[in-house]
């Protein structure tokens, strides 16, 4: 019944291990990023807080195939020359995901009460003992289930690096299928593996609220 | 000995504290008290350096909190402080709560650390709960756990600002009690509260405050049977009923 | 690589009217996805509460199912593996169907949204508190006249704020449907690039027109939520 997958199965996988690297190259820029469009969002200086509200704003009004799209016409006129579509892709990825993670980290930022930073400085400590065992602990505690699961939506979102032919885990799939005619078996396989992956990472996002709220830190 | 000279604050173009003076003497308990939005809680931050104020000055003895030579970080160890809503830090058990600054500020030992916890929360009466969550504490076990946190750094003044204000009408007491015994055994202390039960048994100076201004101060039965000032009159007909 | 601008691209015939042409269908897919998103999600919603653990287990594993793949494997299987799914005769008799990509769209699109309001219907009855369905009850109510008259439209209320999330994101999800050839806003965007090589232009400017469509829907849903709130709740 899974003929054509188990013929294909490393160009399959070969696929997959793309879109991994996609999504590592993606949730390790978008996430940095995100910590500081984060902090731009909190700012008091209007200079930077209005020009990244307004990117982030932009942004999470526009469909990340457009966004894609859109960075592949504008590298080769940036660079001087056709660029490699998984650079140009996992930009887009980096400047899409980022808004959306620094609407958590903001969240997190902002859910930390000012009482509590007083109640740490009244103790003694410095700034950067309340940060680093008050201040970042709680807010990572706070943000980490929604980080776990902007992180699944960002694995699936690299799936639209298929519209610039990047030959991603969907695309290697869409070959074959063209070839072979075997459509059933062949996004029936490629939606259970991504199936069991986001199910499992949905299920550990879970396990960290459950945490969170039992221990009263959400 | 803490001394507030002329001390006025401003938050934007609202002045929320007038013209301050007041001096707090070792040993002694100063009860603040008057209506929400007179100025008490941020006079209290500005004890703390938590606060900056614009003009006037803040001498802890001997020390100006605005003199930029004034390490506010050293000069806080001294200082404690009890929050409304405790702020305990939800991520540690009680006795991390308490051993956090002692460890981290005082490089005292983990063992001598929690001894010293232990000792306190004896003291507060809840040394069975050390190793539980802020959350799973009631709110009068969670402000005992808090004193306790600020005890452990061996401070010389204490700063609560509206301790009991946050919780159920049946765990006032048990925080009050510990506060009476801490007067009691001499510790200075700055009490923004509108307990005045708590006032009459133990402090040595009243103030009431209304609109970023001291109104009436007194030291005795008469600040409660025959206050001056029409509004420290008017306020305390309406909490003390 | 020096690069000659051409805005004329955005309005110069055909492409000006290519691109409005793309938007109607981007607006046609996003209103009719979303009529099947809405009843078919406030459905698998309410399942989640019933006292059926067969529905309650029916509704969960659908919202699983659905939210835990990409959009466009969904789209894919639909599209290209479906008419397989209903056999020779007829999955030869759909595909034969004028505009199938264009159906199968906004069936995908629909029913993938669907569990997404789902997820936030079971987030909206999660918060109205036990106390809530006892007072119903005590009434003398039914279960069902419970659910009908008072608990369902109290949950709506409550989620008309991610529902507008929700509807915004259908039209911008909307742009996958290019990978099946449904010619909307991003795929005639493409398009001029394929004829023009000003791509670049074309997709700057269907980016400000999805920004206008987006403020517009925005508009019209705080309209909706400001008639429909209820005093003194659902801060946005």
């Amino acid at each position: 019944m899974f003929d054509a997958v188990i013929r294909n199965f490393g160009f399959l996988m070969g696929g997959f291990g793309v879109t991994l690297e996609l999504t590592a190259c993606a949730l390790a820029g978008g996430i940095t990023l995100g910590m500081i469009v984060g902090l731009g969002r909190i700012s008091r200086n209007r200079w930077i807080y209005q020009p990244v509200t307004l990117y982030v704003n932009f942004i999470r009004n526009i469909p990340l195939i457009l966004v894609i799209f859109w960075f592949y016409f504008v590298m080769p006129i940036i660079a001087g020359q056709p660029l490699n579509p998984f650079i140009s892709a996992v930009i887009s990825f980096i400047i899409f995901e980022a808004t959306y993670f620094g609407e958590i980290f903001r969240a997190g930022y902002q859910s930390i009460s000012v009482d509590l930073i007083h109640a740490a400085y009244s103790t003694g400590l410095t700034y950067t003992q309340t940060a680093r065992y008050v201040l970042i602990p709680i807010a990572f505690r706070r943000m980490l289930p929604s980080l776990i699961t902007q992180s699944i939506i960002t694995f699936q979102d690299t799936s639209l690096a298929f519209v610039i032919g990047l030959q991603e885990f969907v695309r290697r799939a869409s070959i074959v299928d063209n070839l072979e005619v075997r459509s059933i078996q062949l996004y029936g396989f490629v939606g259970i593996v991504f199936f069991i992956f986001c199910f499992i990472g949905s299920k550990i996002s879970l396990h960290f609220e459950e945490k969170g709220r039992k221990t009263g830190v959400l | 000995m803490i001394e507030i000279k002329n001390v006025s604050k401003w938050f934007g173009d609202f002045q929320v504290l007038k013209d301050i003076n007041e001096t707090i003497q070792k040993g002694q308990t100063m009860v603040i008290c008057g209506p929400s939005g007179s100025g008490k809680s941020t006079l209290l931050r500005c004890i703390n350096g938590l606060e900056p104020y614009q003009k006037g000055e803040i001498i802890v003895d001997g020390e100006s909190l605005s003199d930029p030579k004034t390490n506010l970080y050293k000069l806080r160890q001294k200082i404690g402080m009890v929050f409304q809503r405790f702020e305990l830090y939800p991520h540690m058990t009680v006795l991390k709560n308490i051993t956090l600054a002692p460890m981290k500020v005082l490089k005292k030992s983990k063992k001598e650390a929690e001894k010293k916890a232990m000792e306190l929360l004896e003291r507060v009466g809840i040394p069975d709960k050390a190793h539980e969550y802020p959350a799973n504490l009631s709110g009068g076990q969670q402000q005992r756990v808090a004193i306790a946190r600020s005890l452990a750094m061996e401070p010389e003044y204490m700063l609560f600002d509206e301790p009991t204000s946050a919780l159920d009408p049946e765990m006032i007491n048990e925080v009050l009690d510990v506060m009476v015994d801490l007067a009691k055994e001499g510790m200075t202390m700055i009490v923004v509260t509108h307990e005045m039960g708590f006032a009459r048994e133990v402090a040595d100076e009243i103030i009431f405050m209304d609109e970023g201004r001291i109104i009436e101060r007194g030291s005795d039965e008469e600040f409660f049977t025959n206050p001056k000032n029409e509004r420290t009159k008017l306020f305390l007909s309406q909490i003390l009923v | 690589m020096a690069y000659n601008f051409d805005w004329s691209v955005l309005w110069r015939q055909p492409y000006g009217m290519w691109l409005l042409q793309g938007l109607w269908v981007t607006i046609k897919i996003g209103f009719l996805a979303w009529i099947i998103a809405l009843s078919l999600g406030i459905v698998i919603g309410t399942l989640r509460v019933t006292p059926w653990k067969f529905l309650r287990l029916f509704s969960s594993a659908y919202t699983e199912l659905f939210r835990n793949i990409p959009f466009l494997v969904q789209l894919f299987f639909w599209y290209y593996a479906g008419p397989m799914l209903l056999g020779d005769r007829l999955g030869h008799y759909v595909n034969q169907i004028m505009g199938l990509n264009y159906y199968v769209a906004i069936f995908a699109l629909g029913i993938y949204t669907a569990s997404r309001v789902a997820e936030h219907m079971r987030a909206g009855f999660a918060s109205i508190g036990k106390e809530q369905y006892q007072a119903v009850l005590s009434t003398g109510m039914t279960q069902f006249q419970m659910y009908r008259y008072v608990i369902i439209p109290y949950a709506l209320r409550i989620i008309l704020p991610p529902l507008t999330t929700e509807f915004l994101t259908i039209f911008k999800n909307s742009s996958i449907a290019m990978t099946i050839g449904v010619a909307e806003l991003t795929f005639m965007s493409y398009r001029i690039d394929a004829e023009t090589f000003h791509g670049l232009e074309a997709t700057t400017g269907a980016m400000f027109i999805y920004l206008l469509l987006g403020l517009t829907v925005v508009r019209i849903m705080g309209f909706i939520e400001s008639k429909f709130k209820i005093p003194g709740m659902i801060g946005r």
